[in-house]
């Protein structure tokens, strides 16, 4: 009864995503009819150049924003896990989490209209890649600081300690006990900032400019025309690629014995 | 001093936006560029709250809230309570199998739902081979097939924070009802799921949340005629170019969010 229910479930979150896949090796274009192996979809895939174009955009925006996300997200859950009740602490909770709970497209048309002001303004930042960095740092700061919270809430305290007390400076104990000590989490918190600004076409929708077309927005209009077979091999792409690196952070996961502290 | 970067961030690119939408929500729309003037103009928010048309899409971003939480709970739960009562060392593995989906991009499990549900996809191919029907049924582009989509991509946010809840409960006391003679059913009603309540709250808050600002799964599963917060929020901006009136509907989606986030913290 238990495992049914288990079973169930497990096949309708993987039953689609199977289909997916062996619907981009189908040599037919009606997607539910097998016709044999093929690869096709993906030449074509690799002879479409404004998908290549997106792509490389995104990935380029995804791989500067999930850094920028790391390191701020990083500062962040060190100032939760181990700054204990500093000033301001539940308001600083809440801007974090906001971007996390509250509907993507919220925090889209804020930062749209916040990018207009400041370019009518200042002159700065024009709409583009650029500015959905920014909004993807934004993101990806939660996710990050909430990973790193997690780890140092199971880590403990007492090798920092121990290390101040043989004489090592604060900077020191930073660069040499608390940053190894996260390091799986660093990688876990970069990943999924990666993953999420790969996979967003709400905020960029609102924030990029002509000439930014990022590939969750490309996806999203050719989507709304109807599916086609090389929309099934590039999602089989990201699919492979995002396996990658679950599986990386699954082999890094922060485990520690520890729960997140509240 | 480390808080000190993340805040600026925050204060930056969280609350400023926030403030500005709520400035732009009370501006005149105009045909410059950007089509708004700064000033006081209560009309878009009451025309928010009043108009009839964004009424409606009001009632359908809550019902469409609402019946996704209900599918991802009743999806969910048994699969949390299974998640729970599994050996120790087996829950990684299974927690980790509920997130996976999550990290490969909703855009991508989309394509795959559309590919299923449409008139000549694998559900109507599978029934007709089946013979159960004579004719494809028409699936994709209804209310069920947007609530399908959105339960399957919302599922984790119910089952973590339930399976949180059962796994750090006691099984002692499920096994002191049984022993002192309560049904299982009685003992599930009287005993798991009260424990159980904290994670079912924040898995509807987490799942509800969000979900009543959707535009993207509604858009590609849902009904052409359907209307939601989402939907005409996305309109206003970018085919009429009413930016107050976007403005102020998201204020209104922003307060509709807050309401159900001061009970269950994430």
């Amino acid at each position: 009864m238990r495992w049914a229910a288990l079973l169930f479930g497990y096949a309708f979150l993987y039953t689609p995503i199977a289909l997916l896949v062996l619907g981009s090796f189908n040599d037919s274009r009606l997607t539910t009819a097998w016709s044999g192996f093929s690869l096709r979809w993906y030449r074509a895939l690799l002879h479409d150049p404004a998908l290549i174009e997106a792509a490389w955009l995104s990935l380029r925006i995804a791989a500067i924003s999930a850094t920028g996300a790391t390191i701020l997200g990083t500062l962040a859950g060190l100032a939760l896990a181990r700054l204990g009740r500093f000033r301001g602490r539940a308001g600083f909770t809440a801007l974090l989490a906001a971007p996390l709970v509250l509907p993507e497209l919220l925090l889209g048309l804020a930062l749209l209209l916040l990018f207009v002001l400041l370019e009518r303004t200042l002159g700065w930042p024009g709409r583009g890649a650029g500015t959905v960095m920014l909004a993807h740092v934004t993101i990806g700061i939660a996710y990050v600081a909430f990973t790193v919270r997690a780890r140092l809430a199971g880590g403990g305290t007492q090798l920092e300690q121990a290390a101040a007390d043989l004489g090592a400076p604060p900077l020191t104990v930073l660069r040499r006990i608390t940053l190894p000590l996260l390091a799986p989490a660093l990688a876990a918190g970069w990943g999924l900032a990666f993953v999420l600004s790969l996979d967003d076409v709400v905020v960029a929708s609102f924030v990029s400019g002509p000439g930014a077309t990022t590939l969750p927005m490309l996806m999203f209009s050719t989507l709304r025309l109807g599916p086609t077979p090389v929309l099934n091999a590039l999602a089989t792409v990201l699919l492979a690629l995002t396996l990658l690196l679950g599986w990386a952070a699954w082999r890094w996961r922060p485990v520690a014995g520890g729960k997140a502290r509240h | 001093m480390i808080v000190f970067l993340p805040w600026a961030w925050l204060l930056a690119f969280v609350a400023t936006p926030a403030l500005i939408l709520l400035a732009i929500a009370l501006a005149t729309p105009t045909d410059s560029v950007p089509p708004f003037a700064l000033g006081w103009n209560p009309e878009p928010l009451a025309l928010a709250l009043t108009d009839p048309l964004y009424h409606a899409a009001l009632g359908g971003s809550l019902r469409m809230a609402a019946l996704t939480a209900l599918l991802c709970l009743l999806l969910g739960y048994p699969m949390a309570m299974a998640i729970a009562r599994a050996p120790a060392r087996h829950r990684p593995l299974l927690r980790a199998l509920v997130v996976l989906p999550f990290l490969t991009g909703v855009l991508l499990r989309l394509t795959a739902w559309i590919a299923i549900l449409r008139d000549e996809g694998y559900l109507n191919a599978a029934l007709l081979a089946l013979g159960l029907i004579d004719a494809p049924l028409h699936l994709l582009h209804t209310e069920g097939a947007m609530l399908v989509g959105l339960a399957y991509v919302y599922l984790p946010f119910m089952v973590l924070p339930i399976e949180a809840r059962l796994s750090a409960a006691d099984p002692a006391l499920a096994q002191a009802a049984a022993d002192l003679g309560a049904s299982p059913w009685r003992a599930f009603l009287h005993v798991t799921l009260p424990l159980s309540l904290p994670g079912v709250l924040a898995g509807v808050v987490l799942v509800a949340v969000p979900v009543s600002g959707e535009v993207v799964i509604p858009a590609l599963l849902g009904a052409p005629e359907s209307l939601t917060l989402g939907r005409v929020i996305w309109d206003a901006f970018f085919q009429e170019r009413d930016w107050p009136q976007a403005a102020a509907l998201a204020v209104v989606l922003l307060g509709l969010a807050l309401i159900p986030l001061r009970w269950a913290k994430p």
